[in-house]
């Protein structure tokens, strides 16, 4: 099948439990290659969930459903598998792992995404020099190599950290959990430059968020609305204005008799 | 009382007409209160993790005749290092292995080879006694060593070059003994590797002691490598003791033997003198080691800083035993003691325990044992952008355990890390 045919990412008719718990109660989603789409919605309604899945974290029980990515199944494979077949999560919450140098780190994760595609691993010069451009671009500092691994970052620092991962690994599916969350202005700017940066046709983002803030800066090709583990809306950039506008409630109003978290801000 | 071990190695420790009258006699000593007192058992507080029984019934040959000519490769101890090396293979010197490049203000020889008034000069250290029945193999090696390597820098001589002490252990059914006294003369500096490795399917009994006397303002940096024959069983004390203002730093990998015990003894007897140490132990397979600190403060002013770590995977297991003592005038001194521990496996079992004995006043001390597992989240981080399971695991266990390495000089910081990955599981390519 031709990737002008068919989503680069196509979730159907996705049920997930946690800790037996029901969370996504039906999601189905088609993302072709060239587009961001904006998921919205409430706390609790599943946006992470929807993130941690698609990146293969453990303790996510598909219990019906799919998801296929670039004509497979993505659930058929290892986490470390689907980041070498180009699936990158920016975590909400980075994790700090003391000890590991930021640039081993780096070279060792892009080498071995290398190594499975059967592509020649970068020695320390070529990499360095990748490394250089896309901070750069990210006007990041040199002094972010030198640290370990999120340790003692900022929560600003920490959500850059991950655009620059993104940045560097060239992913072709990213998805953005919650990355302007605790952002001040200028961080927020920063991502999204980073993701602009790499907006083009053989590349899409899954932007998840709870404010429309990030909106204005990575406009969105699609927005849907995801409440109570279920889409419950879906338009173009204009509905992320009218879930400002109107809050959380305009969605539920819409949808009753749906138990969704109304009122949420 | 004092069993098949003790029996059969005591048996051949009979009268040495070459040796001073004191050597002899404070063997002798050493010897009868073995006999007397055996080897710690179960009830021993000091030895209540690590049992004895097996090698207690063990009947090695005492000594290896055939030390001088075993066959031994260059490549099994190499570290780039350019000071003079001393080579001793079961405990016996071998000059054939040895390098000796005569360094101003340095004097090297063994203990094997000492004429009288030499063994004189050391006669401070050698006379040490030890107490009880867990000082069971100090009180052995006191008895029966009778070569290792003996080094002493002058006064106010700062020696850069490295000072590499090997002890090697080869074949089976044999136990040895080995004594290292090291004197730093006032002012003066050393830095010091030992390093213990073994000819693969050395089933035999290992015991080295180091003694280290720093006199006033001395520095010593000394660096343990404990890479031994994976069947061996190797005992080794190491005691520091310090004089007003000097310093010692230690840093120790424990990555070799069946079954290991360390006792590292610190005595921070001059004012103002300070202990800095660092360690790690890395087990696997059924590997026990045991690792016991004894750090005594027994002047104003003095300082000790410890920071240790373990990791234990499959069936193995750790012992960490961080005892600090500050005496009744020891005022102003700053203790503090960091253990933190890693099992990998759920056969695998660490025990820690960090003892604070403390008797005077105005002291500041802290310590704190956690003993854990790898992070899950961390684990996916790695994972999620492309590290394959083990090699997220084998970086995640390297980087735990680099703390232990933190202040020794980069090029030696570079073969200590490489042995440690050698043996942690899956040492898979990670960059």
């Amino acid at each position: 099948m031709s990737a002008t045919t068919s989503p680069m990412l196509k979730i159907d008719g996705l049920h997930v439990r946690v800790a037996g718990k029901e969370i996504l109660k039906g999601v189905s989603l088609a993302v072709n290659a060239g587009e961001v789409h904006a998921i919205m919605g409430p706390n609790g309604a599943g946006k992470s969930t929807l993130g941690n899945v698609i990146a293969g974290r453990d303790g996510y029980e598909v219990t019906q459903g799919s998801i296929g990515y670039m004509g497979r199944d993505l659930l058929a494979l290892e986490p470390e598998e689907r980041a070498a077949e180009g699936v990158f999560l920016a975590f909400q919450y980075p994790v700090e792992i003391p000890g590991v140098n930021n640039t081993y780190f780096l070279r060792a994760a892009m080498n071995a995404q290398r190594r499975y595609r059967g592509e020649a691993e970068l020695d320390s010069m070529q990499f360095l020099k990748r490394v250089r451009e896309k901070l750069s671009v990210l006007h990041l500092k040199d002094e972010l190599l030198h640290r370990a691994v999120n340790e003692g970052f900022s929560g600003g620092e920490k959500k850059r950290n991950e655009i620059f991962q993104m940045a560097l690994l060239e992913p072709k599916l990213a998805i953005l959990d919650e990355t302007d969350s605790g952002l001040d202005i200028d961080a927020l700017k920063m991502v999204a430059d980073g993701v602009n940066a790499m907006r083009d046709a053989s590349r899409a983002f899954v932007v998840i968020t709870h404010y429309q803030r990030l909106l204005d800066y990575i406009v969105p090709d699609f927005v849907h609305v995801l409440a109570d583990g279920r889409i419950v809306e879906s338009g173009d950039a204009s509905l992320a204005h009218k879930l400002e506008e109107h809050g959380y409630a305009w969605i539920a109003g819409r949808h009753a008799p749906d138990r969704i978290g109304a009122g949420a801000a | 009382m004092a069993g098949a071990l003790l029996e059969s190695l005591l048996e051949r420790a009979g009268p040495e007409p070459d040796a001073p009258a004191w050597l002899a006699d404070t063997r002798r000593a050493a010897a009868d209160a073995l006999a007397r007192e055996g080897l710690p058992g179960a009830r021993d507080e000091a030895w209540k993790y690590t049992s004895l029984r097996a090698l207690g019934e063990s009947r090695p040959a005492s000594g290896d005749a055939a030390a001088a000519g075993r066959a031994v490769d260059p490549s099994l101890f190499a570290l780039p290092l350019d000071g003079p090396r001393l080579v001793f293979v079961n405990g016996v010197h071998r000059s054939d292995l040895s390098t000796s490049g005569a360094i101003a203000g340095v004097s090297v020889s063994s203990l094997g080879s000492a004429s009288a008034t030499e063994l004189e000069s050391w006669r401070a250290l050698l006379v040490r006694e030890y107490d009880g029945a867990a000082s069971a193999f100090a009180r052995l090696n006191t008895a029966l060593a009778v070569d290792g390597p003996l080094i002493r820098i002058a006064a106010s001589c700062r020696i850069d070059v490295p000072v590499h002490l090997v002890f090697i252990g080869a074949g089976r059914d044999i136990a040895w003994h080995a004594r290292a006294l090291i004197e730093l003369g006032e002012r003066s500096s050393l830095r010091v590797v030992v390093h213990h490795v073994g000819v693969d399917a050395a089933a035999q009994l290992g015991n080295v002691v180091v003694q280290a006397s720093l006199r006033t303002g001395a520095r010593l940096d000394l660096v343990e490598i404990q890479d031994a024959a994976n069947d061996a069983t190797l005992m080794r004390r190491s005691e520091l003791m310090l004089a007003d203002e000097a310093l010692a730093t230690s840093h120790v990998l424990e990555v070799g033997a069946r079954l290991s015990r360390h006792d590292l003894a610190v005595d921070l007897c001059g004012r103002a003198s300070r202990f800095v140490s660092r360690g790690v132990f890395a087990l696997r397979g059924r590997q026990h080691a045991d690792t016991h600190l004894d750090i005594r403060h027994d002047a104003r002013d003095t300082a000790s800083h410890v920071v240790w770590r373990g990791v234990a995977d499959e069936r193995s297991r750790g012992v960490f035993h961080g005892a600090i003592t500050v005496a009744q005038g020891a005022d102003g001194a700053d203790a503090n003691l960091s253990n933190k521990n890693l099992l990998l496996s759920p056969g695998a079992e660490i025990d820690t325990q960090p003892v604070l004995e403390i008797h005077a006043d105005e002291v500041k001390a802290a310590h704190g044992a956690t003993v854990g597992q790898l992070d899950g989240e961390a684990l996916f981080y790695l994972r999620s952008r492309g590290l394959p399971p083990e090699a997220a695991r084998h970086l995640l266990i390297v980087a735990f355990c680099a703390a232990a390495f933190a202040g020794v000089a980069e090029d030696l910081r570079v073969q200590l890390e490489g042995i440690l990955a050698a043996h942690l599981p899956l040492a898979g390519e990670t960059s």
